[in-house]
């Protein structure tokens, strides 16, 4: 992305930010729920592209941890709970687990390791599923209440959509900061080459495990989100086509890119929405498209941008390099 | 205990139809690193293909027929040149999620284009019992187990002893150095696809009539097929053909003595302590790390 004028990425930025935040207002409640769906969703995959887009650990599980944070949300805030508790209980048991989840990882590798969170992914199900003195079994858990931000109701759609931006922001900001910092390097360096950071001295045991936790961590977080937003959860939501489709989000966004996951929850959330018109269609249509996109681009959308923009720098310069050869020519 | 031999029946019937789906799943993996997310939805499809000829006003036999024909061509043929040739060169996951995909796909246009309720499917096999050893057994579980042993024979028979099967193995193996030696890595690997495609066909003919037709009935098959494929170890047939039965036993064993609520966390829990203490499979052959 580094092809773009600083301040035009500021602008670009500010623009963005400003267009979610003033466009929605008239949205309606179906509108708005789909946006704030895509915030959560965002910070779903935000935390799968940490532990598979920058750290190259594969995991299938993320949707389970955002059945975690959903549920420890959702039975919180009913027995009377404060929301930013129940985000902060969210935060730690899917990082304990996620942790946990981590282990195999220390094992086995690549699609071995996609089969082990598959199977835990299944199991999470069931217990959602089967142990209702906790869950609620089949039944769910309604009346999730919504919380109350600085004494202010967030009861309409408008003001929880704010609540799910923000907390996307937060999000946003934390995981910046988070891939910059000498711990989204060693990430890096264990998905590039995990011999060679061993032998630079950073301790891919550990690393693999935060990355793991890190990556469910924020799976927590949407999950806690996701909970007072459909103020009603059962188990079908949270069942492996979640976790696929999170892995899609974030393939089809680009892994390893940073704003990835926000064009892939676009895509997986948004497009099905746009395609409606079409009726039975539009989940055929959303299927084809993403075919095409990877057959288009592997890489995901971003990949598209950094190919064009890599092949521009190129350009500029061999251009660069004619001009000067040609003035070495003239004078000589 | 009358009980465990039925279920033992009933499981390895099953277990064959998951080894025939399994097998092919290794197959792909072997000769183009794919990871078939579509494998139950490859299942689910030719049932309908072949419900579709009978709805156009062909008999049972010549629908079957057509039916195989039409997978072969669509999940065969179609499923390598549209999807996986273009992206086999950029790693097992954008391939692997394309295909997530293509099962979304497979399905909404069964549910579109044909029906969202479970169509009857007829048996090519004689219903009824038969008395073993003084049990009832029925006779379709039976001829599943016959259909799908002959399947596997064929296959392994095919891959062992036959000239063409050899350079299938070499093209899987090491295609760079089968090119050398003169085989066509390009054909043998379109052979595999179509081997799958008509393993998927037969599985389809097999279990329909059992379960019916139905466009989500591929999720919880190819689930099955891919813990039996890496239970029995991702990289050899054998492994796949073993951990099918193995699974499918296991699941009928479960529905019968664990919790009906937790049947499907047993092969679960068995797959992931394979997974962590035995990664190459039951069967399978120690894959070299990369790294």
């Amino acid at each position: 992305m580094s092809g773009f004028a600083r301040p035009l990425k500021i602008a670009l930025g500010l623009a963005v930010i400003a267009a979610l935040i003033i466009v929605p207002m008239n949205f309606n409640r179906y509108g708005l729920f789909i946006l704030s769906q895509w915030a959560v969703m965002s910070i779903a995959a935000m935390g799968l592209n940490l532990t598979l887009g920058y750290a190259g650990q594969v995991s299938l599980a993320q949707g389970a941890f955002v059945g975690i944070g959903a549920y420890a949300s959702a039975i919180m805030t009913t027995h009377g709970w404060p929301l930013p508790a129940a985000i902060v209980v969210a935060i730690a048991l899917s990082f304990a687990v996620g942790w946990v989840l981590g282990y195999p990882a220390l094992r086995v590798q690549h699609h071995y390791l996609a089969f082990v969170t598959l199977a835990f992914s299944t199991l999470a199900f069931l217990v959602f599923r089967n142990e209702s003195w906790l869950t609620g079994g089949i039944y769910g858990i309604s009346n999730i209440p919504r919380p109350h931000v600085f004494g202010l109701a967030t009861n309409k759609p408008l003001p929880f959509y704010y609540v799910c931006l923000g907390s996307l922001a937060i999000v946003s900001v934390a995981v910046w900061w988070l891939i910059r910092s000498p711990w989204g390097r060693a990430f890096m360096a264990l998905r590039e080459n995990p011999l060679r950071a061993q032998s630079l001295g950073i301790d891919t045991r550990r690393y693999t495990l935060m990355a793991f936790a890190i990556g469910s961590a924020l799976g927590g977080v949407a999950g806690a989100l996701y909970a007072p937003l459909t103020q009603y959860i059962d188990p079908v939501p949270f069942n492996l086509s979640l976790s696929l489709d999170l892995l899609m989000m974030v393939i089809v966004g680009g892994a390893g890119f940073y704003f990835g996951p926000f064009l892939g929850a676009m895509i997986a959330v948004l497009l099905p929405e746009w395609l409606r018109f079409t009726e039975g269609y539009y989940l055929m249509l959303y299927a084809v498209a993403v075919m095409l996109l990877l057959i288009w681009s592997p890489t995901g959308i971003l990949g598209i941008l950094d190919r064009y923009l890599a092949e521009r720098r190129t350009k500029a310069a061999s251009a660069l390099r004619a001009v000067a050869k040609s003035r070495l020519e003239t004078a000589q | 205990m009358s009980n465990l031999f039925d279920l033992l029946v009933a499981g390895l019937a099953t277990g064959a139809i998951y080894a025939l789906v399994a097998v092919g799943f290794t197959l792909l993996w072997q000769t183009s690193q794919t990871i078939n997310f579509a494998q139950g939805e490859f299942v689910m499809l030719p049932a309908f293909l072949m419900l579709a000829a009978m709805h156009a006003g062909a008999p049972f036999w010549l629908a079957i027929i057509l039916g195989i024909l039409l997978s072969m061509i669509l999940l065969g043929l179609a499923f390598k040149l549209l999807l996986v040739d273009p992206m086999m060169r950029h790693g097992v996951l954008p391939l692997a999620i394309a295909t997530m995909a293509l099962a979304i796909g497979l399905k909404e246009a069964v549910k579109q284009f044909f029906s969202a309720e479970a169509s009857p499917f007829p048996s090519i096999l004689p219903t009824g019992d038969v008395s073993i050893l003084g049990h009832a057994v029925a006779l379709q579980s039976i001829g599943v187990l016959v259909v799908a042993i002959f399947a596997v024979i064929g296959l392994t028979t095919l891959l062992n002893r036959t000239s063409l099967g050899h350079q299938m193995q070499a093209a899987a193996q090491n295609p760079t150095v089968a090119r050398i030696i003169g085989v066509p890595v390009e054909r043998m690997i379109l052979l595999t696809f179509l081997i799958n495609a008509f393993l998927v066909a037969l599985a389809s003919l097999l279990i329909t009539p059992i379960y019916l037709a139905k466009f989500s009935s591929g999720e919880v098959l190819g689930q099955a097929a891919f813990i039996a494929a890496i239970v029995g170890g991702f990289n050899q047939v054998r492994g796949a053909i073993a951990g099918g039965l193995l699974i499918g036993v296991l699941d009928n064993l479960a529905a019968a003595y664990v919790s009906t609520q937790y049947r499907a966390a047993v092969p679960m829990i068995f797959l992931i302590a394979v997974i962590l203490f035995r990664p190459q499979g039951l069967l399978g052959r120690a894959e070299e790390r990369t790294v």
